[in-house]
């Protein structure tokens, strides 16, 4: 669906619910998964219907997912590193002891 | 010039506290018409912490503290009813509440206060006073700066949103709602009054006036007198979170939704309903004070509201002397009060008569006899 207007070499990668994600380093997190045809980044704590991104511009809160163990990370306002891990949002986080 | 419209009892003012009457009103058969300016208006009913809070209120007013305590014992059935009535959970919750102090001299003050008050109020409502350690077994997640606390399982909370969206549900259902309505003047007129407003007047058999901070410049002609003044809380919400908060903390509740909201700040700054840094960061280190644990959480959005303040604190019902039928509704608890409101208050209006019990809710008190 979506298609990359940067062209270079891919030169590093990440991983979403497990499955290895090619990326650049740097690169804006939700558009890689995006890009991945990823659509469903979080369920939703009320009722469990599957997200994504609408806004793009870390307003809607549509877009959260866990980064490293930190939850309710906004992708559209995150960075691609080599190695993270990123989790769905599933549901309504547990508050970190 | 189009002829007026005409209808029973026009209600000035459609946040909680208007479209409590107002529901209340219509439940009793009363022909009413609910004015509201809209959302642009400042509605203390759309920014403010949504606690039904007992403890502590009163203080000063055994009246008030009456009135508080009857109202809040009466938010189930409200809350049950209404509910039922528009299909809308109002996510009302009464695990108790604490009141956090954080030096000894302030739990003293406080423990003192609410012991005074007790002895002056003839409704029950009990209290605890609680150190560290008592709070620990409730809230393990309390800080050991806070020194102590009084406990009340009274105080409860509800989403003031969905309560303002059930009362004006239900209300639609009977009443005529005037959303983009504000109401520029208010005189009496024959034996009634007239209401003019930019989408042409109306003639009302009886006016009540309950817009908050509007009720100021409006009071004076009906020949009512309301000297409020706004005052201002600024308040943060957090990321959602699964619930871990089994209490209320005067300052700080967990919503159903998730949510964590926290604010405390009073602050006289005219109409002006902004945000300010310096006052949301202490607002936010003493959320963390408290609760070291909310440090870990992220807040998401701040905003600020004015609270509709008496002198006093207590809430005014007030009837005009020079024209009966135009009565004043003006209370800073809209929220704890919604029952009373909708309920005994409705039923005064539409008899056309305030009890005589109110009478410490008058608005004479604030008048200072020449000497």
């Amino acid at each position: 669906m979506f298609q990359r207007l940067d062209l270079r070499e891919f030169d590093t990668s990440f991983t979403f619910a497990g499955r290895a994600i090619p990326a650049r380093e740097g690169e804006n997190l939700a558009a890689a998964i995006l890009r991945a045809d990823i659509k469903a980044f979080r369920s939703t704590p009320r009722s469990g219907a599957p997200r994504g991104p609408y806004c793009m511009m870390g307003v809607c809160f549509e877009c959260l997912v866990t980064v490293d163990g930190e939850p309710n990370r906004q992708a559209c306002l995150e960075t691609v590193h080599g190695g993270m891990v990123v989790e769905p949002q599933a549901g309504a986080a547990e508050i970190n002891r | 010039m189009r002829s007026p419209h005409k209808t029973g009892i026009a209600v000035i003012g459609g946040g909680i506290v208007g479209a409590s009457v107002a529901y209340g009103l219509a439940a009793r058969g009363e022909k009413v018409t609910l004015f509201d300016e809209g959302d642009i208006a400042f509605r203390a009913a759309r920014g403010n912490l949504g606690n039904v809070w007992v403890q502590g209120k009163g203080a000063g007013g055994p009246a008030y503290a009456d009135l508080t305590r009857r109202a809040a014992k009466d938010w189930d059935d409200f809350a049950h009813d209404l509910g039922a009535e528009s299909g809308i959970d109002l996510h009302f919750r009464r695990p108790g509440a604490f009141f956090f102090c954080f030096t000894e001299a302030e739990l003293e003050r406080r423990s003192k206060t609410l012991t005074d008050l007790d002895a002056q109020a003839t409704v029950p409502s009990r209290f605890e006073v609680m150190d560290n350690a008592g709070i620990r077994r409730l809230l393990p997640e309390v800080s050991s700066a806070v020194v102590g606390a009084t406990f009340c399982s009274d105080d409860g909370t509800t989403n003031p949103f969905h309560l303002l969206r059930a009362l004006l549900s239900v209300f639609e259902r009977r009443g005529d709602y005037r959303p983009g309505h504000p109401v520029a003047r208010l005189a009496p007129d024959g034996s009634g009054f007239r209401v003019e407003t930019p989408q042409g007047d109306w003639l009302a058999d009886r006016v009540i006036l309950t817009a908050g901070l509007g009720n100021k410049e409006l009071a004076p002609g009906l020949g009512l007198s309301a000297p409020i003044r706004p005052v201002r809380g600024q308040i943060l919400v957090t990321e959602k979170l699964k619930p871990f908060l089994r209490y209320g903390i005067s300052f700080i509740r967990q919503t159903v939704e998730g949510g964590v909201i926290f604010g405390e700040s009073s602050e006289e700054a005219g109409l002006d309903d902004r945000t300010t840094p310096d006052v949301i960061q202490t607002t936010a280190q003493r959320a963390v004070a408290a609760l070291p644990l909310l440090a870990n959480a992220q807040v998401v959005r701040s905003w600020a509201a004015l609270r509709v303040m008496s002198p006093d604190g207590m809430p005014v019902y007030a009837e005009s002397a020079a024209h009966p039928g135009a009565f004043l509704v003006t209370v800073h608890s809209g929220v704890t009060l919604a029952p009373f409101h909708a309920g005994p208050l409705a039923t005064a209006l539409s008899a056309g008569r305030l009890d005589p019990a109110w009478q410490p809710f008058s608005s004479d008190r604030f008048s200072v006899p020449a000497s």
